[in-house]
């Protein structure tokens, strides 16, 4: 299997240079029996990757230790479970799956995309195989061959890692891959347009919906991500602004700010450059993030990917970078703008305010991740730019992002009107007034959260207004209860209201972050019998009582757990467990450092969240970090929301929005009016 | 009834059997085997859950390449040697009467800046806390200034408004204004 796997990957290394070289040069030189090479290869090479990830799969449930990542990776008693996403727990791996997934959506793309969006096919064809065969000869050229032959083959293997096994680190990080590999499609798309010099606004439909799957992929990735390390790694968080998470969310960033001014341009058919510029900024960060997860330059807690391949992620970043600004610089004459900005008070202004801050926002999260070695070339010290600085820069920036998110929908198109502004802003101010008093007097005086739960009141006015509104019109017009109005908004609007969802779910997430501020801890040595108690900040006392420590053997581990019961007020509401897990091979041997499991009792208010630090002198004496997390719920919550609020938008249907300077919409720049009798 | 008795006689003799270990390990006081549980940890003191220690941990770096705070560290990773030994530092310190400034400046002189979870806010270390919001201040003041020039170039080449008057009601503009509101975007 294993020289089935690696024989494949030398096959997909040659059909994608085939496939890059036919693309390029067909699309070029306007040859259609190259271009149809071009476009086969994407299918051979799909072909070949799958087979290599069937091969390396097939040996990891074989437990074929002579290849040095099965052994590395797995063990015997490896719960199967946890053997599918071997997988991708490891460098090489990861990198195979990349590959193999950014073969499998540059076949969808030569299959699915529309007919009149065919001409930038042979380029797309050519771009995603030379991105994927550059993945390729990573694995056959730099030490990351997950075929390559162990010295010797073990009886078993040394395990995986007991982080990793883990549900959300099954999901995790294919879903971080699946967001970071799709942007690849878009740029491509985007490559294409400036190849092809058709820069109309036909791309922008095609990258539109491609752009949101890997904003959607990257969302859920992060989100899992954000959950894993809360309920795994124990220290009662969930972002610690760690340069593997900055890396995924620049991309992320980036994304959002496009798919916000991607409406300009198909509305007025301006900020053409802005909008290739951001696509292909996207894709050169998902890039420099992998160099920066695979290659250790920055100290990071995913230190499981580190390995010297990330200088090729280097190499290959620097040479994309200069190919995409040489040939963007060259079209900029054809990317003039089609119509002129008439107010500053207007939504396609205020939507360049938001860009500005994402941007703003995503530089800033660069400029924190590196400046540690900035300021050792700059002034010779290292210094640690840590959680504290990252908040102090990015909470005001994400607040004054939060207002925005409010009020660009009220602002109207082309030019908003004194009266205008009074009549869309009165309502979601006073609410978000409203809430800011309301938060006074119950003698909150946390500014950031005060801050953000106004903002987010605001926000949330200004979306409950726009459905409103909307379902109001409905009802007059056909007669529709308020809740089939709603749903037929979203079902006929679905990008509109999908949006206004997504706003929502930010608001939720904001809330959720905000609640941190109220975090409230402490740690207690207990004996059987012997309580702690903590109170939170939704004023409740709560009693943890240790009842004692039990010790047992799993699949593939020895557990030490120990049992709390958990008190409010005095009030019995249930059990806490939390433990000790030792990891061992299959002969019993300790593969793994001890680490924690967090016992977490979720609730809307508050999450109790213990941690079992160890037992003293091997008693059941035992040490114990109790923390109390305020509505960390609502960032899960949130999560699922944005999900929702993102899968509305994609699904396709709707209202058929014509694009600016789209062929499928001649002269057509807004929508067409009809004014119908009222009932 | 017998199949009940006999689930009753089994829950009953599990209980006992549940019990008797639960109660052979209390009375033992020791668990079957220590080493599982990870390193041994020392009872926790008051000083441990000092509001201001925890506040000056808060502000140094574990030295063990977690990238936590030593607070954090050290009841995060229950593993590592060097945060449980640092926050002994910040313990002996605090007990030779040294302020929470002077403890963090011995840590500067003893480990370097790296120590320290947040550059001081001094020379460079500004750029760091202040550049991407000046960036995005300065952004925002030349984005104003190049809107407000693309209104006047668009008002200046724009042909002269119709100075027609308005054949709506204000019952049709109503009117308009709800079909508007129904629109995308």
């Amino acid at each position: 299997m294993s020289l089935l796997g690696h024989l494949s990957l030398w096959l997909a290394f040659l059909v994608g240079l085939w496939g890059a070289i036919t693309g390029f040069v067909g699309g070029a030189q306007h040859r259609p029996d190259l271009q149809q090479s071009a476009r086969n290869a994407t299918f051979a090479l799909f072909g070949a990757l799958l087979v290599a990830v069937i091969s390396l799969e097939i040996a990891i449930f074989r437990h074929d230790f002579s290849l040095q990542y099965v052994a590395g990776r797995t063990s015997r008693n490896l719960p199967t479970f946890y053997l599918w996403s071997a997988l991708y727990s490891g460098q090489e791996g990861s990198l195979l799956f990349w590959a193999a997934v950014l073969s499998l959506f540059g076949a969808l793309t030569q299959l699915f995309t529309s007919r009149r969006h065919r001409a930038y096919l042979p380029y797309v064809a050519a771009i995603t195989s030379l991105v994927a065969t550059f993945f390729v000869s990573v694995m056959l050229f730099a030490p990351a061959n997950p075929f390559q032959r162990a010295a010797f083959t073990p009886l078993d293997g040394s395990g995986m890692n007991p982080q990793l096994q883990n549900p959300g680190m099954v999901f995790h990080p294919p879903m971080l891959y699946l967001g970071y590999i799709s942007i690849t499609i878009p740029f491509a798309f985007a490559m294409a347009a400036l190849l092809t010099k058709k820069l109309d606004a036909d791309w922008l439909v095609a990258v539109r919906k491609w752009t949101i799957v890997s904003w959607l992929f990257l969302s859920i990735g992060l989100l899992i991500g954000m959950w894993w390390a809360y309920v795994e790694l124990g220290w009662g968080g969930y972002w610690a602004w760690d340069p593997v998470e900055n890396a995924a969310l620049l991309p992320w960033l980036v994304m959002t700010a496009f798919l916000h001014s991607v409406m300009v341009q198909e509305k007025r058919g301006m900020l053409k450059k802005w909008n290739l510029a951001l696509v292909l900024g996207a894709w050169l960060l998902s890039i420099f993030g992998t160099f920066l997860t695979r290659s250790g330059v920055i100290a990071s807690v995913h230190s499981f990917t580190q390995s010297p391949v990330g200088y090729f992620f280097l190499a290959f970043l620097v040479v994309a970078a200069i190919a995409c600004a040489i040939v963007y610089i060259k079209r900029l004459p054809l990317l003039e703008a089609e119509s002129t900005l008439e107010s500053v008070v207007s939504r396609e202004a205020s939507f360049l305010f938001n860009n500005l801050l994402l941007i703003g926002l995503a530089f800033s999260v660069l400029w924190g991740t590196l400046y540690p070695i900035i300021s050792e070339w700059v002034q010779g010290v290292k210094v640690t730019y840590g959680p504290p600085t990252f908040n102090f820069v990015n909470i005001p920036l994400g607040l004054v992002l939060l207002l925005l998110t409010g009020i660009g929908p009220l602002i109207a198109w082309r030019r908003a009107s004194t009266t205008n502004l009074r009549r869309q802003f009165a309502v979601p101010v006073t609410v978000g007034v409203f809430m800011l008093l309301i938060l006074l007097v119950a003698g909150m005086r946390e500014l950031g959260a005060l801050l953000a739960f106004s903002i987010g009141a605001f926000v949330f006015g200004t979306v409950f207004q726009e459905f409103a509104r909307g379902a109001r019109a409905r009802h007059r017009q056909y007669g529709e209860s308020t809740g089939f109005a709603v749903l037929q908004l979203l079902s006929r609007n679905r990008r509109r209201y999908g949006g206004y969802i997504v706003h929502i779910a930010i608001v939720l997430l904001f809330v959720g972050f905000a609640g941190m501020a109220f975090k409230t801890e402490t740690e207690a040595t207990l004996r059987p019998g012997e309580s702690a108690e903590l109170r939170g900040s939704d004023g409740h006392l709560y009693t943890f009582t240790h009842l004692g420590i039990s010790q047992y053997n799993a699949l593939n581990r020895q557990v030490t757990a120990a049992l709390l019961d958990v008190r409010r007020d005095g009030k019995d509401i249930g059990r806490l467990r939390t433990e000790k897990r030792q990891h061992v091979d299959a002969l019993g041997n300790p593969t793994f450092e001890p680490s924690t499991e967090v016992g977490i009792m979720s609730g809307l208010r508050v999450d109790l969240y213990v941690v079992l630090a160890g037992l003293v002198n091997g008693t059941e004496q035992a040490v114990f970090r109790f923390t109390i997390n305020p509505l960390v719920w609502w960032v899960w919550f949130g999560g699922f929301v944005l999900v929702i609020g993102g899968l509305i938008v994609l699904w396709p249907g709707g209202v058929v929005v014509a694009v600016k300077g789209s062929k499928a919409s001649p002269a057509q720049a807004g929508y067409a009016v009809k004014l119908e009798a009222e009932r | 009834m017998s199949e009940q008795l006999s689930r009753r006689r089994f829950f009953a003799l599990a209980a006992a059997a549940a019990g008797a270990v639960i109660q052979d390990t209390v009375q033992a006081g020791r668990v079957y085997d220590p080493q599982r549980a990870g390193r041994a940890q020392a009872p926790i003191t008051s000083a441990d859950n000092d509001a201001r220690i925890q506040a000056i941990e808060k502000k140094l770096r574990c030295s063990c390449g977690c990238g936590l705070d030593i607070y954090t560290c050290r009841t995060t990773d229950f593993q590592c040697t060097y945060s449980p030994a640092l926050h002994q530092d910040v313990l002996r310190l605090a007990g030779q009467g040294k302020t929470a400034q002077q403890i963090l400046d011995e840590f500067v002189k003893q480990y370097g800046q790296v120590a320290l979870m947040s550059p001081p806010r001094e020379g460079f270390n500004l750029a760091g806390y202040f550049l991407p919001g000046v960036a995005i201040v300065v952004a925002a003041f030349f984005l104003l200034r190049t809107l407000r020039r693309w209104t006047r170039e668009a008002e200046g080449a724009a042909p002269a408004p119709a100075t027609l008057p308005p054949n709506a009601t204000p019952e049709e503009l109503e009117r308009l204004r709800r079909e508007l509101d129904r629109l995308p975007g």
